[in-house]
Parts: structure tokens; sequence; C-alpha cells
């Protein structure tokens, strides 16, 4: 078993609310993430899959698909847009690090038909990355 | 459903690689220039991972106030700036960063009850790492 990864870079915004709250624990809770009109971040979305490695080609798996599946499914979706207004998913889950790691995952993994999906890394900062492995 | 989250954060501190079971040349011989009687400095990053079910209130592991709180006070105020040999839990141990991984994973473990930790990695410089998950855990 042969693990691959393809880092990928997105920009986008977000903020953090839930409306079964008050605005008072928003703010307790969320913070400066909670303002409103939102902010934005740089992303580094790190995609691993695994596989035997094909001896007739010596991939795991063909990167231009990756990269194609990844472009395709994430990053046109995501890229430089208001997570909380434009993304489906974030229209009732909040956009932390957790649930982007999650939603990414969810539109990978039935596009990905040669390679396993192994983990979703999403970089926040530099300083703050989730994993999601699919574990329930 | 389950997310691993890591924070990574820094802080400065000197160290001497010596043990006192082994002779001078020993050291030496074992430390190299880490074994200068003077000690010599990094600047260490460390990173904490911690898992759990994302909540669905939240979305969150946990809120990164309370882990940068936790560690700010019980990590980065007991460890910057100072003599890593000096410290109590390097009276017996040498402070390698092996030992420091151990040290930092067990002040977590025993305090911080908002996640479970998964693992403690530390970068001495930019060209080495420890990793250190508990005793009889997978990395």
């Amino acid at each position: 078993m042969v693990y691959l990864t393809r880092k990928a870079e997105f920009s986008a915004s977000h903020y953090y609310h839930n409306p079964g709250l008050t605005p008072e624990e928003n703010a307790r809770v969320f913070g400066k993430c909670n303002n409103p009109n939102g902010h934005g971040h740089n992303y580094t979305l790190e995609v691993t899959v695994k596989g035997v490695v094909d001896p007739k080609s010596g991939f795991v798996v063909d990167l231009k698909k990756l990269k194609d599946v990844m472009s395709r499914e994430v990053l046109d979706a995501l890229d430089h847009r208001f997570l909380n207004k434009e993304v489906p998913e974030f229209f009732t889950r909040i956009p932390t690090t957790e649930n982007l790691a999650i939603a990414i995952w969810q539109r990978l993994e039935p596009k990905l038909k040669a390679a396993q999906l192994h983990r979703v890394r999403v970089y926040e900062t530099p300083d703050l990355f989730v994993d999601f492995y699919g574990e329930a | 459903m389950k997310a691993h989250l890591t924070r990574r954060y820094m802080f400065s501190a000197s160290h001497r690689l010596h043990s006192d079971e082994m002779s001078a040349e020993v050291n030496r011989a074992t430390y190299g220039k880490c074994n200068n009687p003077y000690g010599h400095g990094h600047n260490y990053t460390v990173e904490i991972t911690v898992s759990g079910a994302v909540d669905q209130r939240t979305g969150m592991v946990c809120n990164l106030v309370d882990l940068d709180g936790f560690v700010r006070k019980e990590i980065i105020e007991r460890y910057d700036h100072q003599n890593l040999n000096l410290m109590s839990e390097f009276t017996t141990r040498v402070p390698t960063t092996e030992n420091l991984c151990v040290a930092i994973y067990e002040i977590v473990k025993r305090g911080f009850g908002h996640a479970h930790l998964e693992k403690v990695r530390i970068e001495e410089t930019m060209m080495n790492s420890f990793e250190y998950a508990g005793e009889g855990e997978n990395l």
C-alpha cells in the first residue's frame, strides 16, 4: 500500500454563527469569528489517497485525474466564495475547518474510483489544521 | 463525525544534553556539541493534535480559545525563555526533544479535558522533529 498526497490552495470567507444560540452565546462561543460580515483565509488542502502501485503505470493514481477531481469538486465550488452564503453544505452547517474537512471528504469520496481516499487535511492558517479520515 | 485538530505553538528555550550516569568522554561521544557545558538554545515549535466528534452546535472538535488558553498557561508560560535542565521534569531525565515531547504530552493529557489528546509533535529545528502519542498508541 502506498500513500500519495496532492496539495491545492483556495481562498474563501466565512463566519461562525449558530441561529439556535442567542447573540450573546454566539459571541461567547465564536468570538471574533462571529462577525456577520465575515473574514477570509488562504486555505491549503491536502488530499491523501492510498492504493497499490499499478505494475503497468507505476502509479497509485493518475495525478492528472486526481487534480481534475479536486479542481472540479472542491476548488471550483469553494475558491473565492463566501462559504456561508454560496456553498450549500454551509447553509445549515457552521463552516469551521472541521466541517470544511468533512464536506471536502464527502465531495471527493464518491468521485475517486482508482484509489481510496485516506485523509483530507485542511490548513486554515499555517498554525492550524484539521484531519478527517472518514470516521463516523 | 470524528475529526483531528492540530494547532502549532512556539517557544524558545535552552538546554544541554548531559547524563550524570555517563563519563565526560561518553557524554561527549553521545551528544557531541549538544554536550557543550554552557548549553545552547532552540526555537521549538510544538504541534498539539486533539480529536473528537465534531459538535453539531458549534462545528468544532473543541474551542480553540480553550486549547490556546491551556497551552499558553501550562506549556508556553512554563517553558518559554527557560533553561530546560533546571526544570523539575528534567532533574533526572535528559532534556532531549524526545523527553520534552513526553513531558508536554503528560501535561496536556493530565490537564486538558475538552478533547482527546492524540499526539504531541515538536520541531527542534526545521530539520528535525519528534512525536509522542502515549504508550501503546500508534502514530
